[in-house]
């Protein structure tokens, strides 16, 4: 009989080390599905992680792309770990992520053809509102109603969805887009464009937002009370309650950052590198930060190594696809390979294997 | 010379990190209470579970009326003839007590029969049971008799009873102590842990010390004094707390008509409770686990808010107010599970240190957390109360019970609380940080603050308090000076209305 046996106390070193152990094994996992599917594994997985950054053809292109994959990412995943140490899920960043672009987009198009200062400013508000409201409302059936959160912040992901298409062949129609679903590109609207701030880069203002909201979450749960009552919440309810912490409080706290957060993510993304609210806009960032919190282990700097490496991964995907003719889904699936060995590995840090009877 | 049942050889078994029995043999012969005694962490546990089957030793043997025995499971061991009854109770709240039995059973008979012979054998040993009864609806003594029963229907040759008096009012443990002594005269042997002493001289034929997993010691508890038993136990003498004479101040808290509704279909709503504590006060508020002293803790904490009036601090109506805001006015609180709700397991002692501490003891600047002075405020709590520890670094989780018992309390204390109220400050704690714990709420008490002691345990409560009061299924009993009551007024108290006191009566 194979079982578990706790261990008493992980080790520090085996906590930072798991992660990498992980990608090794999803390196290999990976290589053996590449090959049953007749391509070279060894290319196929030098094209995924070597070839973006260092391939003289490619890394002019894929660099820049780097951080504007990796930046929304990290945004969210952030917001979301927050939550997350405290055991509250917001599985439902996907859905704020869309309403956070909607209003920061309609934000501009209300104003179109104003050009003004103001406007990007009043966007970014208006994005991180869009998100903050629609996590609200997971937020207030939990508090009022003892609804489950995670049920419904993952079904309001598909009413967002819902929403999105309406407003593209709807209210955010572009009435110059020959009848075509979609509303105006932002990125020919200078007043409202996010715009990379150094040339080249992908460095635009969300990325800079992420990074911003990397060293404050840091901060925020080292040293402040807020993110101690976050983890106390997460290590002992009972323990939270008894130190005053209001879970009505910290329920809306963490949905609500969080769905701050993924609502500037969509903002940026919209008035960025996507420029236009289309049916299709979203492309599933929200659920892979999921996946980021987790790889990054919930720790704000593991958090942007994870974002990172998951851009990585998305980039180098698309460069197989292109080159070897792997198909999307083999992508995904390692991509979703990433997780399973994260989380097994996981086990492994708290755990160790014992074989035989009940001793 | 006696005819011994069980043999025990030499018997080890280490876990990582700790070694919890080390070489322990005694014997235990038939028809013989044999007392388990030791502290907390003392190995006692392990060695049960691995008599009981639910641990394999790593070497040693055991032997059962001369063949050897080497049970690989509880049922094993059963079948043998070895039965357990566990501290911890494993009944089903909304089942009946026949319902409860029947589950515990390898071959259960049919419910008729079940119920039959169950009334046979509670009538047979002094141990009224109705098996038609909801589970979640008795005392905890009653729920014992359920575990009890189901052992005695298998027809034990080795009774093991893990401290089976800590749930008990003074009349139910006497009561259980009749049906051991009538099953010892029938020849069936019991193992008896327990760490309270009196009792053991009061029943057990042999005790067998244990200390840090080794066997220290085995004598005649009746002819040996229980401060002698205490200190080899220990392993050092140790002195009992100093009670002062002291000024009796103005009433600082006052409870009126304390009343809730308990959420949890089995849990206890508590019923108009009133009582009031002066400054220079201990007041000790017994009672069997279960009759609402939780929900007494947490509508004294400010986990549980009530009508702003009917808890008042001094001047001020703080029914209303939370956890931080009491504590702001000094009504500080200990709850009795440690690890989870007074300490985060996995949260270092310095991060444990600004759960209560933060606002009174001034750890925070603006929203931040000064670590350094919460450093500082962690070491004085660790030096002042002897706190074992590597570090304030080191994880609550991995203090044992008697030291995170100690820093926990020296947390609260630390901060000069105008009132402090503890719910068992010295369960499951060895006895030398037992006393120590005891003499500083004792000295808290002699620096002009009123104490709240909610505890199970009566010595404890006679030993520390002035006034003392019951909780019975959320009503609190009248409140009388603790010297001029006698023990049997303390059980008709603890036992309220109906249960221990007319049982012991009959």
């Amino acid at each position: 009989m194979i079982r578990f046996e706790k261990r008493l106390n992980p080790s520090r070193a085996t906590t930072i080390l798991t992660p990498f152990i992980a990608v090794l094994l999803t390196m290999i996992a990976g290589g053996i599905m590449f090959a049953a599917l007749g391509k070279d594994p060894v290319e196929a997985i030098r094209i995924i992680f070597w070839d973006p950054l260092f391939d003289p053809n490619f890394a002019d292109y894929s660099r820049p792309q780097l951080l504007v994959k990796a930046g929304p990412l990290i945004l969210i995943a952030i917001g979301l770990s927050v939550g997350f140490r405290a055991g509250i899920w917001n599985i439902g960043a996907e859905g704020q992520y869309i309403m956070g672009a909607i209003f920061g987009a309609a934000t501009a198009l209300a104003v179109y053809p104003i050009e003004s200062p103001l406007i990007f400013p009043a966007m970014v508000i208006a994005g991180a509102l869009g998100g903050w409201l629609w996590a609200m409302i997971p937020a207030i059936l939990r508090t009022k109603f003892k609804t489950n959160e995670i049920l419904v912040s993952l079904m309001l992901v598909y009413v967002a969805e819902s929403i999105l298409a309406s407003v593209a062949q709807g209210v955010l129609k572009n009435p110059d887009g020959y009848g075509f679903p979609g509303s105006r590109n932002l990125q020919q609207y200078p007043s409202a464009f996010n715009e990379e701030v150094f040339a080249n880069s992908g460095m635009h203002w969300g990325v800079i937002t992420a990074f911003i909201a990397v060293i404050f979450t840091y901060v925020m749960m080292t040293r402040h009370i807020r993110g101690f009552e976050v983890r106390l919440m997460g290590e002992a309810p009972k323990a939270a309650r008894f130190a005053g912490v209001s879970t009505t409080r910290l329920v809306v706290f963490c949905l609500g950052f969080s769905g701050a957060l993924a609502g500037l993510a969509g903002m940026f993304e919209v008035s960025g590198p996507s420029g236009q609210i289309t049916i299709d806009f979203n492309t599933g960032y929200g659920f892979t930060a999921i996946i980021v919190a987790f790889l990054g282990r919930l720790h704000p700097i593991g958090i942007l190594l994870a974002g990172l490496l998951m851009a990585l991964t998305y980039i180098g995907g698309e460069l197989a696809q292109l080159m070897l003719g792997l198909p999307g889904a083999s992508i995904q699936l390692f991509q979703g390979m990433l997780l399973l060995f994260l989380l097994a590995t996981d086990i492994f840090t708290n755990y160790r294997l014992r074989l035989g009877g009940a001793h | 010379m006696p005819e011994s049942l069980l043999e025990i050889t030499g018997l080890t078994k280490a876990y990582p990190g700790v070694v919890a029995n080390n070489d322990v043999s005694f014997t235990i012969n038939k028809g013989e209470v044999h007392a388990l005694l030791g502290e907390n962490g003392a190995g006692k546990s392990t060695l049960v579970k691995m008599i009981y089957g639910l641990v394999n030793p790593d070497a040693g043997e055991m032997r059962l009326n001369g063949t050897s025995f080497a049970p690989d499971s509880p049922n094993r061991a059963r079948a043998s003839g070895v039965a357990m009854v566990f501290q911890h109770f494993s009944l089903f709240d909304a089942l009946s007590v026949a319902e409860n039995i029947a589950l515990g059973m390898d071959n259960a008979p049919a419910p008729r029969e079940l119920a039959k012979s169950i009334e046979d054998v509670s009538h047979a040993y002094g141990l009224p049971l109705e098996p038609k009864r909801i589970v979640g609806t008795l005392s905890a003594g009653e729920r014992q008799r359920v575990e009890i029963i189901r052992c005695l229907l298998q027809n034990p040759k080795l009774l093991i009873m893990d401290e089976p008096t800590s749930v008990l009012t003074p009349q139910e443990v006497e009561i259980l102590f009749q049906t051991l002594r009538q099953l010892k005269a029938e020849g069936t042997s019991i193992l008896y842990i327990s760490h309270k002493l009196e009792e053991i001289r009061a029943l057990c034929d042999t005790a067998t010390i244990l200390r840090h997993g080794e066997k220290v010691a085995t004598c005649i508890p009746a002819s040996t004094t229980a401060r002698d038993m205490a200190e080899m136990m220990v392993g050092a003498s140790f002195s009992n707390p100093v009670k002062a004479q002291r000024e009796i101040g103005e009433t600082l808290l006052q409870v009126d008509n304390l009343r809730s509704q308990s959420a949890d279909p089995f849990g206890t709503s508590l019923r108009a409770i009133s009582f009031e504590v002066k400054a220079g006060e201990i007041l000790g508020i017994g009672g069997v686990a279960g009759n609402g002293q939780d929900e007494l803790l947490a509508a004294l904490s400010g986990e549980m808010r009530t009508g702003a009036d009917t808890i008042r601090l001094k001047r001020h109506a703080i029914g209303r107010l939370g956890p931080n805001k009491r504590r702001e006015l000094g009504l500080l609180s200990a709850p009795e599970e440690r690890l989870g709700h007074a300490a985060a397991p996995g949260m270092s002692l310095k991060e444990n240190s600004v759960v209560t501490a933060a606002r009174r003891m001034g750890l925070l600047n603006s929203g931040f957390i000064n670590w350094s002075t919460t450093e500082q405020f962690t070491q004085q709590v660790i030096a002042d109360f002897d706190v074992r520890t590597p570090g304030t670094h080191t994880p609550a989780g991995s203090l044992s019970g008697g030291n995170l018992q100690k820093f926990v309390v020296g947390r609260e204390v630390s901060q000069q609380p105008e009132v402090l109220v503890i719910n068992q400050p010295t369960w499951g704690v060895d006895a030398a940080a037992a006393a120590s714990i005891r003499q500083k709420l004792l000295d808290l008490a002699d620096n002009g603050a009123g104490v709240i002691v909610i505890s199970q345990d009566l010595d404890e409560l006679l030993e520390i308090s002035d006034y003392f009061c019951a909780l019975n299924e959320g009503t609190l009993s009248a409140t009388y000076p603790t010297a001029e009551l006698e023990l049997d007024q303390i059980g008709l108290m603890m036992g309220g209305s109906h249960g221990a006191g007319q049982e012991g009566a009959q």
